[in-house]
């Protein structure tokens, strides 16, 4: 009796000694906030520990093209796991969405912002102050791109353009529009924006119709095919209690 | 090469911005390597640090505190306010300043070197060949310290030029007014344009080596250099 409860105490130990690895994960920088949470849960609930790197995904593309160890990479849209997926660099038929972008425009003056984003039509910039204009680069970033067909959607560029500088990734931006030197931005959401409330200044959020989805695909690369950890944290996060996370932090979950 | 209309029109403003920026430094790097060189003020050793910070502070440093300090709240951005010239981030000016006091010690080491180098006789004796202060510094310093400030202009010129976390964090990537070489090369090779990316950064490396190889010849002419103007003087 006390010998089998020796072992069956034994195996337990050594079984999660073995199955507590780790996970190194490339992870986009408009999901940092969301992401740490997660990690935290995802070690108390599994005993994994996610390694997390933060960027521009284009700038881990280029570093897993080029031997980068990351396990898993959370993207900023789906073209990319999509392609290193054709290129053989990540393991066929692991991609999903786990979380969809939302854009915002936002400034860091309560009241600029109308919740319609009529202030984009004004043709008085000048005179409420507006000298600058920030979005993501569209050659980098999905943000970016969807900063565009919203701008052109709206049939503001004319006025719009010549105001217009470019971070280089969204958080670039933010950093723009947060130390005001862009009085107005397209930003991510979940910058800005806690269990559902706008954390500071006036933003208008952008409905989806107006651009194309900011899906953000995750997949499992080959550096992490056979680590227990990656498989885990993929299925993690398409749990209830990552979704739960993900959604306090202003993205949308369509599946 | 693959180089498009945008990356030239990188390396036109880029280009623009390097000699604007050497010419400014001379301007304001001159007195100071002066002072440096001749001064005996307790406060010597804080200026000499503070001009040597942007050796050692990570781009990501200034460029942070530029990039606040510029800012409508920050105290460059109400000054630059006050004066009517609205803020100076995301615009060429802005890349200037940044670029000054990013390449700051670039210009004055090498002054401070060649004024040291020089001594104390030369302006002395034009002091009593009665010379005022202004006509024997054009006349005497300058022309000995030649090789300090060709080397000093060089070496900011060739530093602006290689500049790129401060220009990243302050620029905002605006076509002919923000976007240099270094931020139009990380654009490429961010937007998987490796082609692109290649065809500047070849123009790039070729450019810098070519600066350093001769600034190496350069180095070896300065002894012949002073040695004819210290017979001349004699």
């Amino acid at each position: 009796m006390t010998l089998r409860l020796f072992l069956a105490l034994a195996g337990s130990v050594f079984c999660s000694a073995v199955q507590a690895g780790e996970v190194t994960v490339a992870v986009a920088a408009n999901f940092t906030a969301p992401m740490q949470q997660i990690a935290k849960a995802f070690e108390q609930d599994t005993g994994h520990k996610a390694q997390l790197a933060f960027g521009a995904t284009g700038k881990f593309y280029a570093q897993i093209k080029n031997g980068a160890p990351f396990a898993v990479l959370l993207a900023a849209d789906d073209e990319t796991p999509a392609r290193l997926e054709k290129e053989g660099l990540a393991v066929a038929g692991t991609r999903f969405t786990y979380a969809t972008g939302r854009l915002a425009l936002w400034s860091k003056q309560p009241n600029l912002v109308d919740d319609k984003g009529d202030v984009l039509r004004s043709h008085r910039f000048d005179q409420l102050g507006i000298h600058k204009i920030a979005m993501a680069d569209p050659k980098l970033a999905p943000y970016g791109v969807a900063a565009m067909a919203v701008i052109k959607k709206l049939g503001v560029q004319a006025n719009v353009v010549p105001k217009l500088v470019q971070g280089d990734s969204v958080g670039q931006t933010y950093q723009f529009v947060s130390t005001e030197n862009a009085q107005l931005g397209f930003v991510a959401l979940s910058q800005i924006s806690l269990d559902g409330r706008i954390t500071q200044g006036s933003a208008w959020v952008v409905p989806q119709s107006m651009h194309t989805p900011l899906k953000q695909d995750a997949v499992l690369l080959n550096a992490g095919k056979d680590n227990a950890a990656a498989h885990a944290l993929l299925k993690y996060l398409q749990s209830d209690a990552a979704k739960t996370i993900i959604r306090t932090y202003g993205y949308a979950l369509d599946h | 090469m693959n180089l498009n209309a945008e990356d030239f029109q990188a390396i036109s403003l880029t280009l623009q911005l390097a000699s604007v920026t050497t010419v400014l430094l001379l301007l304001l790097a001159t007195p100071v390597a002066w002072w440096l060189a001749h001064t005996r003020s307790a406060w010597r050793a804080p200026v000499a640090s503070l001009v040597a910070l942007p050796l050692v502070l990570p781009p990501t440093v200034l460029g942070f505190y530029l990039l606040v300090a510029l800012g409508p709240n920050g105290p460059i951005g109400q000054f630059t306010q006050w004066a009517g010239w609205g803020t100076l981030a995301f615009s060429f000016w802005g890349l200037v300043l940044g670029s000054v006091i990013y390449s700051l010690p670039f210009a004055v080491q090498p002054l401070v070197n060649a004024f040291e180098a020089m001594g104390p006789r030369p302006m002395e004796v034009a002091a009593t060949l009665r010379a005022s202060k202004w006509d024997a510094f054009f006349t005497v310093a300058v022309p000995l310290a030649k090789p300090g400030f060709v080397m000093a202009a060089m070496l900011s010129f060739a530093h602006t030029v290689g500049e790129f976390g401060v220009v990243l964090m302050i620029g905002g990537n605006i076509p002919d007014k923000t976007r240099v070489v270094s931020t139009q090369i990380y654009g490429h090779v961010e937007a998987m344009e490796y082609a692109q990316a290649h065809g500047l950064a070849g123009v790039m490396l070729v450019f810098s080596f070519v600066v350093l190889l001769g600034l190496s010849w350069f180095n070896r002419r300065p002894h012949r250099h002073a040695t004819r103007h210290q017979k001349a003087g004699a």
